[in-house]
């Protein structure tokens, strides 16, 4: 794909992912999701430049807030509204939830739910690279809140100190459920705590999708030329709650407009028209697929199976025979 | 370490460990080691000693004092298809690990759909006895034994010992190992040579037979059981000793068949009586064989406190072999 492809598919996919999310919110609502639920709005820009970057044989690891890395990753909207519906057809076979996505086919280890649980088994993966002589980037997700968690620095620490294939992408919303960053954190540099650990530690702008596929371009090149871990902080913002649970008490509204005005989609868009590759036309034509993708995809849930309980138990045991 | 050198004649359960990492190492080129000080130290309970001269750093690994990365680590290697076996120093350090045992390795392929298996070996060392007090000593293997998606094996015997880890390595699932401390340097007979295959990771066993009482034990506590037994013959009471050896999934059934021709039971167990491995085998006896029992069941236990140092407040906290001669005079039996 030409570059200006490429620049037009991330506005296709940042928009598939905010209407995704939105469909979401209403199912949520009318009681046809349950459970935890933490939406991406705001943050699209950070799994689509980064996912851009990354091909089939490469590894994402992700956190309970990944609808949009799914899909990014190429999960089908199918699968990942199926599994939000607690439906057999789901990517989890409906047993996960909107924490929970996995697809081993698209090398998509979840959908961790504990903060900071999966950097250790992204520096597995790629330890597991690099024994086997394989040629494959792991990216690892993870929000601000996790580099309180000890997971966080013994994994940069081991990672570095084998030189793995790893980028560890932290996603800085400036909130930990409702605890911002400078009240839990002495220091609110990522980078630089991150550059301790002896790895080439940047901040992008989590809002600019180009920004972010050029640093992760980068980055994965480092990691694939067998330069060692990387540490990647993408400046953003949740434009909503942390969960459909989440009153939102903690930010003040013009914190939350100010950061809406740096809507990623529209920064997008807004250059993408200015370099003459975008028109009213096109934008409504996205707009069109992503409706019509998501309304083929809530009926295909809606009509999917619910597990028998007899299969309750499958599982908890693999049925597969090693080698 | 500390232990005379084994003759040609027997061996130890450390040497019989050691084979079984070796044995593992060399079979399949996707296995390798991972810990505490397992490489150039050697382990530090001696366990692999020798194994980093004929594997190397990459296979011998030695990893940085950072319990949770290493054991999740191990969990992402297993699913880019190695085979790890992760060797945690204690169990009393594991629980730095717990996260990823519990929260990823134990739920990935029911919580995935079946899509992802994780086919981690974790070694670790359990037990007291050795005057290491209250955070090298306990026996939490219950812990482990409580969660669905784990296999938990308790080797008692030189012959566990060496054949439970090939075994272990060849589940789809993660499966965890409790070597006991006061075993490392257990001298014996060598291991059977041609063990019956496939290696039984499912069954408990007889240790002796006997018509009057079962005693059910794992791990050390197997021994402690089978003093217990050698000093009631004199009584005239003939114990039957059940080693349990997989604590998950546990096998009730053998455990009711003996309590069904003796119809009493001594349960031993290392782990605190409260809400423990005791209690489980306990409600098991009492689901299967409620109606066979001429008796309560017993139970001896650690005390309920964290162990301490002194040699004897520990030993007065240990399940000794007379507090289960005791229990069995108890019983009405002998004494």
């Amino acid at each position: 794909m030409s570059a200006n492809g490429h620049a037009l598919a991330h506005l296709r996919d940042m928009v598939r992912i905010r209407r995704l999310e939105e469909r979401c919110i209403e199912l949520y609502s009318a009681g046809e999701i349950r459970g935890f639920m933490h939406v991406y709005i705001g943050e699209e820009a950070i799994a689509v430049g980064a996912m851009q970057a990354l091909g089939p044989e490469d590894n994402v690891v992700a956190t309970y807030r990944e609808h949009g890395h799914a899909l990014a990753r190429g999960i089908p909207t199918r699968a990942i509204l199926a599994e939000m519906l607690g439906r057999v057809e789901g990517s989890s076979r409906g047993r996960g939830g909107s924490m929970h996505l996995f697809d081993a086919q698209r090398r998509f280890f979840g959908g961790n739910a504990i903060v900071g649980g999966g950097l250790p088994l992204a520096a597995g993966l790629a330890l597991a690279t690099r024994m086997r002589g394989e040629d494959r980037a792991t990216v690892c997700f993870f929000g601000e809140g996790a580099a309180a968690e000890g997971e966080f620095h013994e994994t940069l620490n081991l990672a570095a100190l084998w030189r793995l294939p790893v980028l560890f992408l932290c996603e800085n919303n400036l909130y930990a459920m409702g605890t911002a960053l400078e009240r839990s954190q002495a220091q609110t540099d990522l980078a630089l705590r991150a550059s301790t650990y002896a790895m080439p530690a940047w901040s992008v702008d989590g809002m600019d999708v180009e920004a972010v596929a050029r640093a992760v371009d980068e980055q994965v090149a480092t990691i694939r030329g067998g330069g060692g871990p990387c540490f990647l902080e993408a400046k953003t913002y949740r434009f909503r709650a942390h969960s459909m649970y989440d009153p939102d008490l903690y930010r003040s509204k013009e914190e939350i407009a100010r950061w809406k005005q740096r809507d990623p989609l529209d920064l997008h868009a807004a250059a993408l028209r200015a370099a003459g590759l975008l028109d009213d036309d096109a934008f409504a034509a996205i707009e069109t697929d992503a409706a019509a993708e998501l309304d083929d995809a809530v009926a295909y849930a809606r009509q999917g199976q619910l597990e028998p309980v007899e299969e309750l138990e499958r599982f908890v045991v693999s049925e597969r025979v090693l080698r | 370490m500390s232990e005379p050198a084994s003759t040609a004649a027997t061996t130890t359960y450390r040497e019989a460990l050691r084979e079984a990492l070796r044995d593992a190492l060399r079979a399949d080129e996707r296995v390798f080691l991972m810990g505490e000080d397992v490489g150039r130290y050697g382990g530090s309970f001696g366990v692999s000693r020798g194994l980093l001269d004929e594997f190397g750093p990459e296979r011998i690994r030695d990893a940085p004092l950072s319990e949770s990365a290493f054991v999740g680590a191990g969990v992402g290697a297993a699913l880019g298809d190695l085979r790890p076996i992760v060797e945690v120093m204690t169990v009393n350090f594991s629980m730095l690990a717990l996260d990823q045992i519990v929260n990823t390795a134990a739920s990935l392929s029911h919580m995935s759909g079946g899509q992802f298996h994780v086919p981690l070996v974790v070694r670790m060392t359990t037990g007291g006895g050795r005057q290491l007090a209250a955070q090298h000593s306990h026996s939490l293997e219950a812990w482990y034994a409580h969660v669905p998606g784990l296999r938990v094996l308790a080797p008692a015997t030189i012959d566990d010992a060496r054949w439970m880890l090939g075994a272990a390595l060849d589940d789809p699932d993660p499966v965890i190992i409790f070597e006991h401390g006061s075993l490392y340097g257990m001298e014996g007979e060598p291991w059977e040579e041609s063990p019956v295959r496939p290696i039984d990771l499912e069954h408990a066993v007889v240790r002796r037979a006997g018509r009057d009482v079962t005693l059910i034990a794992s791990s050390q506590s197997v021994h402690v059981a089978l003093a217990a037994a050698e000093v009631l013959v004199a009584d005239g009471v003939e114990a039957e000793v059940v080693d349990l050896r997989v604590l998950r999934p546990l096998d009730g059934a053998t455990i009711v068949e003996s309590v069904t021709r003796t119809h009493r039971a001594v349960v031993v167990d290392e782990g605190w009586r409260s809400v423990g491995l005791s209690a489980e085998v306990s409600a098991r006896i009492m689901e299967g064989a409620f109606y066979e029992l001429d008796a309560p069941v017993e139970r001896v236990c650690t005390l309920e406190v964290p162990l301490p140092y002194p040699k004897h407040l520990e030993d007065a906290a240990l399940p000794q072999p007379q507090r289960v001669v005791d229990a069995v005079h108890a019983m009405g039996l002998g004494g």
